[in-house]
């Protein structure tokens, strides 16, 4: 179907954007990649009275390293992510899970900052950046303020982000020597949607894990951290039966919801195996 | 809903036009400029038809909004062939029986264009991977891949 009408608006710098969506408020939306906002909006799912472009808004698409931080601006698109060096250095989990994200015109247009106001559970970096301990920078008219990924997302499709503000940059903290990082998944195809997705941080000193992250996708609440499969990583040398244990933990820690190709059981197992698969990897990428 | 002036080139044709703010790029090619080339199938962005070249960068043009490419350089199908000439990947697409149905071929030429414009001499494998974006619903994905394998050739051999 054609979208429904709307009034189109493109501001040149952010703080007009930032006064578009303050005068508009809830019927205002961004228009950053488009490639959620405007299928949705295709399909009459959501019905924006005006949409505010900021794809020529300059200086909102830098990825650069400030001090501890990788800093990616919201309008940093998925290709220039994937092919990015310092997102290889700094962040190799978010390089590892980019190889899974959506298909080549997709990336071309879709943004970071996009894909996490849009919150899919399904989507890959809510649970990076719920692994990688990120900040989301928000901004609004009148202040700006950080939140942590594990509080940006507050539900399917739902974020923390109140009426005015939008995402200005994710702030990843700097992978450390003796971490390793990984990201398994299953999709029906590779580019579409995760029906389970595994994303592993791991620090080792001395043969023991010192810290562990685990972030999912494709379960109920998108950018979910696996707390209680952490703990009984910490302290374990991550061998074979370490790893199987923390897998069948992980296993039970999910709440899946359940998609049109893998119900929650099938999700469940999904986890198990992905889970085990990420760890060793990590491992192995942390030695 | 108020119309907006737009300018943009299309395969090297400037065109001023006034768009509403919902018309689809994909639309304002086949409607307004009556380029039918680009086709389009789902409307939500994933079969990939009504794929084209926006600054050099394959897009859905139907999660694209005319207003946004105000400015920019547009390629579609209609653009590749020269002087009544075949470009190389039409010319490989014809010879290795590529086109099949014929729907999805102008958008699995635009994706291909941008990988051969980026990487002379893509893999079997980056060619599956640049495709796999595209739907194909004769599920002849074999006879897509050798078309952009032979353009190659074509290319080559033109080069000489």
């Amino acid at each position: 179907m054609k979208p429904p009408p709307f009034e189109y608006v493109r501001p040149g710098s952010l703080p007009e954007a930032l006064d578009a969506l303050a005068r508009h408020g809830a019927t205002g939306r961004i228009l950053a990649g488009g490639q959620s906002l405007v299928p949705m909006m295709n399909l009459r799912l959501v019905k924006p009275a005006v949409l505010i472009d900021i794809n020529r808004v300059p200086g909102l698409a830098e990825i650069r390293v400030d001090g501890g931080e990788l800093v990616i601006g919201a309008l940093a698109r998925h290709a220039a992510l994937l092919g990015s060096a310092l997102v290889r250095k700094h962040c190799p989990l978010m390089a590892d899970a980019y190889r899974w994200v959506g298909h080549g015109p997709i990336r071309n247009r879709g943004t970071l900052g996009g894909n996490i106001s849009h919150a899919d559970p399904a989507s890959e970096m809510p649970a990076v950046l719920a692994a990688c301990d990120a900040t989301i920078g928000v901004r609004s008219a009148k202040q700006s303020r950080t939140i942590p990924a594990a509080g940006f997302f507050t539900g399917a499709l739902a974020t923390a982000l109140a009426e005015g503000e939008m995402v200005t940059e994710i702030r990843v903290p700097l992978a450390q020597p003796g971490q390793g990082a990984a990201w398994e998944e299953a999709a029906n195809r590779k580019g579409d949607f995760a029906m389970a997705g595994v994303g592993v941080l791991v620090t080792v000193a001395g043969g023991k894990c010192t810290h562990a992250a685990i972030g999912v996708a494709g379960m109920a609440k998108p950018g979910t951290r696996l707390s209680a499969t952490e703990k009984r990583l910490v302290g374990t040398a991550l061998d074979a039966a370490a790893i199987a244990a923390a897998a069948r933990a992980a296993r039970e820690e999910v709440r899946p919801s359940t998609s049109y190709h893998a119900d929650a059981t099938y999700k469940r197992e999904l986890v198990e195996t992905l889970a085990a698969r990420a760890l060793a990897a990590a491992r192995d990428r942390a030695r | 809903m108020a119309l907006i002036p737009i300018n943009v080139t299309v395969n090297g044709t400037r065109f001023e036009r006034a768009v509403e703010p919902r018309r689809l790029l994909a639309d304002f090619l086949r409607e307004d400029l009556d380029l039918k080339a680009t086709h389009i199938g789902c409307e939500h962005g994933v079969c990939g038809a009504c794929t084209v070249l926006v600054a050099g960068e394959a897009v859905r043009s139907c999660l694209t909004f005319a207003v946004q490419a105000d400015g920019c350089e547009v390629r579609t199908a209609d653009g590749l062939a020269q002087a009544g000439k075949l470009s190389p990947l039409q010319q490989a697409f014809w010879e290795k029986h590529g086109l099949q149905c014929g729907y999805c071929t102008s958008g699995m030429m635009m994706v291909a264009s941008e990988l051969l414009e980026r990487n002379a001499r893509p893999t079997k494998a980056e060619i599956e991977e640049a495709v796999s974006s595209n739907l194909c619903r004769c599920t002849g994905y074999y006879n897509i891949v050798e078309s952009v394998q032979r353009a190659v050739e074509l290319m080559q051999e033109g080069a000489k």
